[in-house]
């Protein structure tokens, strides 16, 4: 059995700069990120924070990649119960500058056999990453769209944390 | 007739649209809808389940032929693929291409599912995987902003010879039971 590896590709009609700015912006973060917001110095060895809109912290990392505006990695450590005792996976977005678009490659890895934070990952990138790219070429992100399960772990697990 | 329980999902490419099921529908079926964001193929689609189903080059060749195995406006559109707008690629299997449209909340979940009855190389694999991404994200920003995206794209490394290999030997009529 091959270990569980989440890819997704997306094109979006944005210079790699604005991509970039997006991915590293805890302000623009927040608005496409239904409220979740990056925080981090970006820079190798710093620490990374995703917070959710109460400024709680939900996933922890450090810095392990950091190449403007090409490249960006971080390791991703979920601090819900039920997943904290699951180990930091890894997460890269690779940005492709292509004329008049770049394209992102997400890659997040580095999960045990039967992890539960690959389960929710995989749910959740497509949707944070449809949003995102609806900000950059709208200038409105999506809507939270959570499906009701997702919803429902996400807020049990937000109501233990 | 194609028994679609042989049929196993290998490729899931799920995007979410700020739109509704009835416009992603229609993006999905209408020929000129398509020429916008699929490389410039038009869909062409007898629409009840069973009729017939082609993505047409601009000329009006024939890149993909097919029928279709469930239509379910607005909610699921799924047909069978046989390439045959490029040589040789005719003799692959046929492959089954399924469209399902969700709301989640105020936006709408598209969820493109890859579907073979053999078990197919992922240097073949890789083909899907690099266009599927192209096609949809077009498909988005089309519904979304109404303006197209120029993606270039070239078969993945290796994918035009592991075809031909694939034809050569024809490992899906191995194992079958006669």
């Amino acid at each position: 059995m091959s270990k569980p590896c989440f890819v997704y590709v997306t094109y979006i009609a944005a210079e790699p700069e604005k991509v970039w700015q997006a991915l590293t912006s805890k302000d623009i973060s927040a608005r496409y990120w239904f409220g979740y917001n990056v925080n981090s110095d970006w820079k190798p060895d710093a620490p990374f924070a995703l917070k959710n809109s109460e400024g709680k912290t939900t996933d922890e990392g450090v810095i392990l990649e950091c190449d403007p505006p090409r490249r960006l990695s971080y390791s991703w450590h979920p601090q819900y119960e039920e997943f904290r005792n699951e180990r930091p996976s890894r997460v890269t977005f690779v940005i492709e500058p292509l004329p008049g678009q770049v394209r992102l490659t997400v890659t997040h890895e580095d999960f045990d056999e039967g992890s539960k934070v690959f389960e929710s990952i995989s749910d959740g990138w497509p949707m944070v990453l449809s949003s995102l790219k609806s900000w950059l070429e709208t200038g409105a992100a999506l809507p939270p769209s959570w499906t009701k399960t997702h919803k429902q772990v996400i807020a049990a697990a937000e109501a233990r944390a | 007739m194609t028994d679609l329980a042989q049929f196993k999902p290998v490729t899931v490419y799920v995007t979410y649209i700020a739109s509704t099921p009835e416009k992603v529908w229609q993006a999905l079926t209408d020929p000129a809808f398509s020429q916008q964001y699929f490389f410039g193929f038009a869909v062409a689609v007898e629409p009840k389940t069973g009729g017939r189903f082609a993505l047409l080059y601009p000329d009006g060749r024939t890149h993909v032929r097919g029928k279709v195995v469930d239509w379910s406006p607005p909610h699921r559109f799924a047909c069978t693929w046989i390439v045959e707008g490029m040589p040789g690629f005719a003799e692959l299997p046929e492959c089954i291409v399924t469209y399902d449209i969700d709301r989640a909340g105020d936006a709408v979940r598209l969820t493109m599912t890859e579907s073979h009855s053999w078990d197919i190389p992922e240097t073949i694999l890789a083909g899907g995987r690099a266009g599927w991404p192209a096609i949809l994200s077009n498909l988005k920003s089309v519904l979304e902003t109404g303006q197209p995206m120029a993606i270039a794209m070239e078969p993945p490394p290796g994918f035009m010879e592991a075809v031909q290999k694939a034809i050569a030997e024809k490992p899906w009529s191995r194992g079958r039971g006669g």
